[in-house]
């Protein structure tokens, strides 16, 4: 048992090395605040910033330039106030919620980031302005639709990982949000920090998050089932290691949000009513093709069948001549993958942050939960259930209560349905 | 290296305001997880809805201070009743991720610009401890002593909300020892290990658990107090998740199912994490440790703070003063 925490915490410090590239490329003399503006999908091109400090005095102004960018640096660490011209944005567009003042941190040679989201006008998504309300509501809602049903891939695909996990040995792991953002950050790391296209540097990042996966099972998790820890035991060690991958990211990636090198400013393009980039298209093809194949792997191969056996019941699946290690094994390695994968796709719709994957962990139990707890299609069905809730509730919800929306309905269901849409009564005691 | 400061930092720190807070609501979580095998993971919103009750009463309805606690205190028990009506008759997994689900709800809410005229949005409240500060019975200045070289002083204010504070640990440690020695308590504790024994005594289990959350929710609130009133404001973020989790690393730490558990654990993790921090980040400044920045020192000690949870689990689970055979860790 020694041996293998050992074992643990030698391909944790690992990572450290793996990851300390990236950390390092980063502009190290920077400090100050900065940010990029885009409206929808595109960069917004000579708006106006200017900082003050937090009482008034003013520091410096800055214009955003033809990638939307902009940076000031200051003297001194403090709070600063970061203030966007409402004005000098493009005539349609204006900030989300009305709020075009932040006020920020600066730490001693860093950079913080000020985000200010922009919406259309009126909250319609097309520019016409003599398209009545209602077709602009219809379009709204097409749009959100389409970006929920992007969101509830990603949790789709974080989710199956997660609840397959539980089906087959019974632990709730709160560190799987911690695999997401390592799936993401490993990507950035190979694809800032050593130059490699996007596509490889996932690619790779996919297969790496599967290895550590699988060394996760093979050294910690398998180990700890081996010594018969229980499964309460289990999800509070699950707590540590989630604060421990949390904070080690912290430590290598660094506290700001980054965003990979390739496809950032990609323009829009409509289709139909709804507008997004390119790579979100792509994006979600990827996801949806991974799903089907998961899918097909559990209904028609013979370790995917194993796999549900087990998640059904283990003690019978391992009498009927199932090696269940083996299976929990390959179920850990894939789960790790597809979760890295959901963090580089989630990497792509967003930016990079240390907490990325831990702000989606509940959005993710919420998916699993809907959709009952260790059954791989209903992970499924409930995460593209939660994806699209908390999209398309923006209509009538400020977007930053949207996630509370989500929760509010997973409560809600354990009320009415607690064993969630495919699952079976027994489980839940 | 300045070991003066280091020490001086750590002593004080056994007696802070951050560990009686800590200690404090770990009571309240102890009475939940050790005592009835409750997994909230949801008591920083206990603390959250006390905290921000007392500030919100004062700061925008203009209320005294008294009416403030007596808001927290009422906010603390809905919020148990909220918590517990949907969730208790569920299994143990489930509910942590309710109760986990519930206080991101609570701190989404509060930091919201939606509700920024009552919340104050991400900036929180300040301004609300006048009538708090008006009854401190210590005149201004410094008390403490020096112990050889080492000063250890705390201001008057500081005092006063610690003397309050370690006041309040005693009548909750007190209350919590009566409590689990009677009946009462000993049904708690057979719910614990094996519900199904206790229905069929013909105990309602949904109401003694009830009585469980509430009582620990209330005990938890009294942290959010301390808090609001140690630091003078109340902030959305202090209440998230990862408060819950420290909590439940000092209840483990200490020894679930133990009276004075919780509050050796409060205190030992925060010496040990000021101590850590101290020490760390002196040798980064006077250049010893050159590989790291004094930021990166702020994210080590959390790291530690995961791998020590890991590893109490894995090896002493019962904590420094716990009975395994009394930890709820084994449940299925």
């Amino acid at each position: 048992m020694r041996r293998a925490v050992i074992a643990f915490t030698a391909f944790l410090g690992g990572l450290i090395f793996l990851l300390a590239g990236p950390a390092h490329a980063g502009p190290a003399d920077c400090q100050g605040l900065r940010g990029t503006l885009n409206f929808q999908g595109q960069p917004v091109n000579g708006a106006r910033i200017s900082v003050t400090t937090e009482d008034g005095k003013p520091v410096a102004e800055a214009t955003t330039d033809a990638q939307g960018r902009w940076d000031v640096q200051v003297e001194d660490p403090g709070r600063y106030k970061v203030t966007l011209d409402v004005g000098s944005l493009p005539q349609n567009a204006e900030a989300r919620g009305g709020t075009n003042v932040r006020t920020l941190s600066v730490y001693e040679g860093n950079c913080s980031t000020a985000l200010f989201p922009l919406q259309p006008k009126g909250g319609g998504q097309d520019q016409g302005q003599q398209s009545d309300d209602n077709s602009a509501f219809w379009t709204r809602a097409a749009q959100l639709t389409f970006e929920g049903f992007n969101l509830g891939l990603i949790i789709a695909l974080a989710a199956l990982g997660l609840s397959l996990i539980y089906g087959t040995t019974g632990l709730t792991n709160f560190a799987h949000g911690e695999l997401v953002t390592l799936g993401a950050i490993l990507a950035y790391g190979f694809n800032a920090g050593m130059g490699l296209g996007l596509i490889p540097a996932a690619a790779i990042a996919v297969i790496v998050a599967g290895l550590l996966g699988y060394l996760q099972d093979r050294f910690f998790w398998g180990q700890l089932r081996r010594r018969g820890t229980g499964i309460i035991a289990m999800m509070i060690i699950s707590i540590g290691v989630a604060l421990f991958l949390r904070y080690l990211f912290l430590i290598v990636f660094g506290g700001q949000t980054e965003a990979y090198t390739q496809y950032n400013a990609q323009p829009g393009v409509q289709v139909g009513p709804i507008s997004a980039a390119p790579k979100n298209f792509v994006a979600m093809g990827i996801e949806l093709v991974v799903l089907i194949i998961v899918g097909i792997a559990l209904l028609r191969t013979r370790t995917g069948k194993a796999a549900r056996a087990v998640a059904d019941n283990p003690a019978l699946a391992a009498s009927s001549g199932i090696n269940v290690d083996r299976v929990v094994r390959i179920i850990w390695t894939s789960g790790g993958a597809i979760a890295a994968l959901a963090g580089i796709m989630l990497g792509l719709s967003q930016n990079l942050k240390y907490t990325m994957g831990q702000e989606m962990l509940l959005l993710i139990f919420a998916g699993v939960t809907l959709g009952g707890l260790g059954t791989a299609f209903g992970a499924l069905i409930g995460s593209l259930v939660v994806g699209l809730f908390i999209q398309v509730s923006t209509l009538w919800v400020p977007p930053e209560l949207k996630s509370v929306g989500a929760l509010a309905v997973l409560i809600i269901v354990l009320l009415v349905r607690p064993q969630g849409i495919l699952g079976r009564r027994e489980r839940i005691g | 290296m300045d070991w003066i400061t280091i020490f001086s930092t750590t002593i004080k720190s056994a007696v802070g305001v951050e560990t009686v807070l800590y200690g404090i609501a770990a009571i309240g979580l102890n009475v939940h997880f050790g005592y009835t095998g409750l997994l909230n993971f949801g008591q920083a919103a206990f603390m959250g809805v006390a905290g921000y009750g007392l500030a919100v009463t004062v700061v925008v309805l203009g209320m005294p201070f008294w009416a403030g606690i007596i808001f927290g205190l009422i906010a603390a028990v809905i919020l148990a009743f909220l918590l517990g009506i949907p969730t208790l008759q569920l299994r143990a997994d489930y509910l942590a991720i309710v109760t986990i689900a519930a206080a991101e709800i609570v701190r989404l809410v509060f930091r919201s610009v939606q509700f920024k005229d009552v919340f104050g949005g991400s900036d929180g409240h300040r301004g609300f401890t006048e009538g708090f500060y008006a009854l401190n019975p210590y005149p201004t200045g410094n008390y403490g002593f020096n112990l050889g070289p080492i000063p250890l002083f705390f201001n008057h204010r500081t005092m006063w909300v610690i003397t309050v504070g370690w006041v309040l640990i005693a009548l909750a440690c007190l209350i919590v020892h009566l409590l689990m020695k009677s009946p009462w308590g000993r049904v708690l504790k057979a719910i614990r290990e094996d519900e199904d024994a206790v229905r069929s005594l013909g105990k309602s289990v949904f109401s003694y658990k009830m009585q469980a959350l509430v009582l620990g929710g209330v005990i938890g609130s009294l942290g959010g107090f301390i808090y609001g009133l140690g630091y003078a404001s109340v902030q959305p973020d202090v209440f998230g998740t990862e408060t819950t989790f420290y909590m439940y690393t000092m209840v483990i730490l200490g020894g679930a199912a133990r009276v004075l558990g919780p509050v050796i654990g409060s205190m030992l993790f925060w010496v040990l994490l000021v101590l850590i921090y101290g020490v760390l980040s002196e040798a980064v400044r006077v250049g010893y440790i050159t590989f790291m920045d004094t930021n990166q020192v702020g994210a080590l000690r959390w790291i530690l703070v995961g791998a020590g949870l890991i590893l109490l689990l894995v090896y002493r689970p019962q904590g420094i003063f716990g009975d395994k055979r009394e930890i709820a860790i084994d449940a299925r």
